[in-house]
């Protein structure tokens, strides 16, 4: 005679019961059994965290007016005492015919030597002073966009003209005894007479020129100045976006005959400051955090594994009462994985604090990814669940008669 | 007519070696249904064996074994293991209660694999433990109870599904006296209702209560 037998079965939410109560058996152990993935979790959600916050920090400083910026530099291939300066003459027209740019022009520093300035050549306003002069091209007016609280800034023609004219930050003109140009004051450099036609109290590039004589460069050979130690440099306004671009087209714009002696700075690439700072520190603290989570992830196996051998009458009796090795090994699984699920969520909540708390400390805006939060539990479950396979293998292999023999 | 309940034809469980080690000599055996039939032998005799055959726990070596008619032979492990969670209930000399679950639960333990709804376990626990005379003690934990106490949910426990077969492995042994005495009288009035009831003992006393005795002597069953 045949029966069909119906085999043994058990529904999930009767296996999570087992488990959970199986977990809840020894309380203690299993919370120090979750530490090691606590940890580990903990660690993950906090560096991914924490990295993604500070870039986040890093992309607010680095805001649309330094991305719109470049400088470029002599790059030292010429000898400055035979080329005084490795810009052409019409840097700033050469420049404007370039796509992007907003503006720009060439300063240098009229070295300080013989040259003091005074607002008087004779008087008590006669007494030289220390400040220094700027030589620029009227394109770099544009660069930096100054606001005026008296005159004007110059222009090509005063550029061309080699025209004696001076334009004043707003705290040399204090220093100077300059606060009307209603009287066409004048300021002297060395002996020579610069009619200063404006000044200016703001800008939005370069603050440094604010506490200099701006002068035209063109009319430098009349001081008999020349550029010194400190070589002379273009400052470069571009439109949003086309800073690299630019940067790359510039020095054979300018020294279409030696593009090489010009070195053009571009902005950094926020992309790339992102990268730089997700691989420094984020692959250490995720190898930290890997680490952890595999001594937690240990922990566990060991923990399961000394749990199956302690529990060896409950299998026997479990088999007896028509448990198949699969039911039992579903058992220690699901118990390890709730282990694992458990300090995972724990260790996630540990870690968005982590972050949440630093960005509190240092004045961010703490960032996570929704994705890293999501996920943080599940590395854990995966981390419970790959510890006790060996332990569930195990269980599932024991015998009930040697398992009842106790 | 019904099957009987057990039906050995030359069943016999020899261990492999070597030496190859013949725990069960091939024996021919019938238990009708509604039987009290004690199991006696020194230990080591065989008792152990047989009831791992009986309780297909451990497959015979030789012969044919006829479990309510079905021959277990045949089945595979998966099987066997239902079947016996389904037919077979144990009552173990150390009770084999979980310690952290009440005695209601440690009832309802042995439907968990048997797809019986919660609500329809907990209720037929109630009632197993009621028969046993325990009603009062459903909430208690196995480690404030006493011996015969937990013995009496160990048999509540394998009464629960509604097996052919209660098969007692010396269930008196950790047990005094007089409480192994309500444990025997208890095993008594199940056999009174009806149940067919195997108990295997080392104890000519306890053997003395079987309807019919068994004895294996050095793996021979008379």
């Amino acid at each position: 005679m045949t029966e069909r037998i119906e085999l043994s079965a058990i529904s999930p939410r009767d296996l999570i019961g087992e488990a959970l109560a199986g977990i809840l058996q020894r309380p203690g152990r299993s919370l120090l059994t979750c530490l090691g993935t606590v940890l580990g979790v903990g660690a993950f959600v906090a560096v991914l965290g924490l990295t993604a916050t500070a870039s986040g920090q890093i992309g607010s400083r680095f805001n649309a007016l330094v991305a719109t910026e470049v400088t470029v530099e002599d790059s030292g291939k010429t000898d400055p005492d035979l080329v005084p300066t490795p810009f052409p003459p019409d840097a700033d027209a050469r420049l404007a015919r370039v796509n992007g740019v907003v503006g720009g022009g060439v300063y240098w520093p009229v070295p300080a030597a013989g040259a003091p300035v005074r607002a008087a050549p004779v008087g008590d306003a006669a007494m030289g002073r220390n400040i220094p002069v700027m030589a620029v091209t009227p394109g770099l007016f544009t660069a930096v966009a100054p606001r005026m609280t008296a005159g004007r800034t110059f222009d090509a023609y005063h550029e061309g003209a080699g025209a004696q004219v001076a334009v004043l930050g707003a705290g040399i003109a204090r220093q100077l005894g300059i606060t009307s140009l209603s009287t066409r004051p004048a300021v002297f450099i060395g002996e020579v007479p610069y009619r200063v036609i404006g000044i200016a109290d703001q800008v939005r590039r370069m603050p440094a020129l604010l506490l200099t004589v701006m002068i035209p460069s063109g009319s430098a050979p009349v001081i008999g100045a020349a550029p010194g130690d400190e070589r002379p440099k273009m400052l470069i306004a571009t439109e949003l976006g086309a800073a690299r671009q630019v940067a790359a087209e510039v020095p054979r714009a300018l020294r279409p005959d030696a593009p090489d002696t010009l070195t053009a700075l571009p902005p950094p690439d926020p992309r790339e400051l992102r990268d730089e700072v997700d691989g420094d520190l984020g692959s250490l603290f995720l190898m930290l955090a890997g680490v952890c989570l595999v001594i937690g992830a240990v922990g566990i196996a060991n923990t399961t594994l000394v749990a199956v051998l302690e529990r060896v009458g409950e299998i026997g009796l479990r088999r007896s009462v028509g448990a198949r090795g699969i039911h039992i090994a579903a058992q220690f699984l699901a118990e390890s994985g709730v282990l694992g699920a458990l300090g995972g969520l724990f260790g996630c909540s540990i870690g968005v604090v982590a972050v949440v708390t630093t960005a509190a400390v240092k004045g961010w805006t703490p960032i996570a990814e929704p994705l890293t939060v999501a996920l943080a539990p599940l590395i854990g479950l995966a981390a419970g669940l790959l510890a006790g396979a060996y332990p569930a293998y195990r269980a599932a292999r024991i015998e009930p008669v040697e398992a009842l023999r106790r | 007519m019904s099957a009987p309940v057990i039906r050995f034809t030359g069943v016999g469980l020899t261990y492999p070696g070597p030496p190859p080690v013949p725990a069960l000599r091939p024996c021919d055996l019938v238990i009708e249904r509604g039987e009290l039939v004690t199991v006696v032998g020194p230990s080591g005799s065989g008792k152990s064996t047989f009831l791992n055959v009986a309780g297909l726990l451990d497959r015979p070596t030789e012969g044919r074994y006829e479990l309510d008619g079905i021959d277990t032979g045949i089945l595979r492990d998966r099987e066997r293991t239902s079947l016996r969670g389904r037919r077979i209930g144990f009552v173990f000399q150390s009770f084999h209660l979980l310690d952290n679950r009440s005695a209601e639960e440690n009832v309802m333990l042995s439907m968990l694999y048997h797809r019986v709804p919660a609500a329809e376990r907990r209720s037929r626990a109630r009632e197993a433990l009621g028969r046993v005379g325990l009603d009062h003690r459903r909430t208690a934990m196995p480690r404030t109870m006493s011996g015969g106490e937990r013995q009496r949910v160990a048999i509540a426990r394998a009464l629960v599904t509604r097996p052919s077969l209660l098969l007692c492995d010396e269930p008196t042994g950790a047990l005094d006296t007089a409480t192994a005495a309500g444990v025997l009288a208890m095993l008594e009035e199940l056999h009174a209702g009806g149940l067919t009831v195997v108990v295997i003992t080392h104890d000519p006393a306890v053997a003395a209560r079987g309807r019919r005795t068994i004895s294996i002597r050095d793996g021979v069953a008379a």
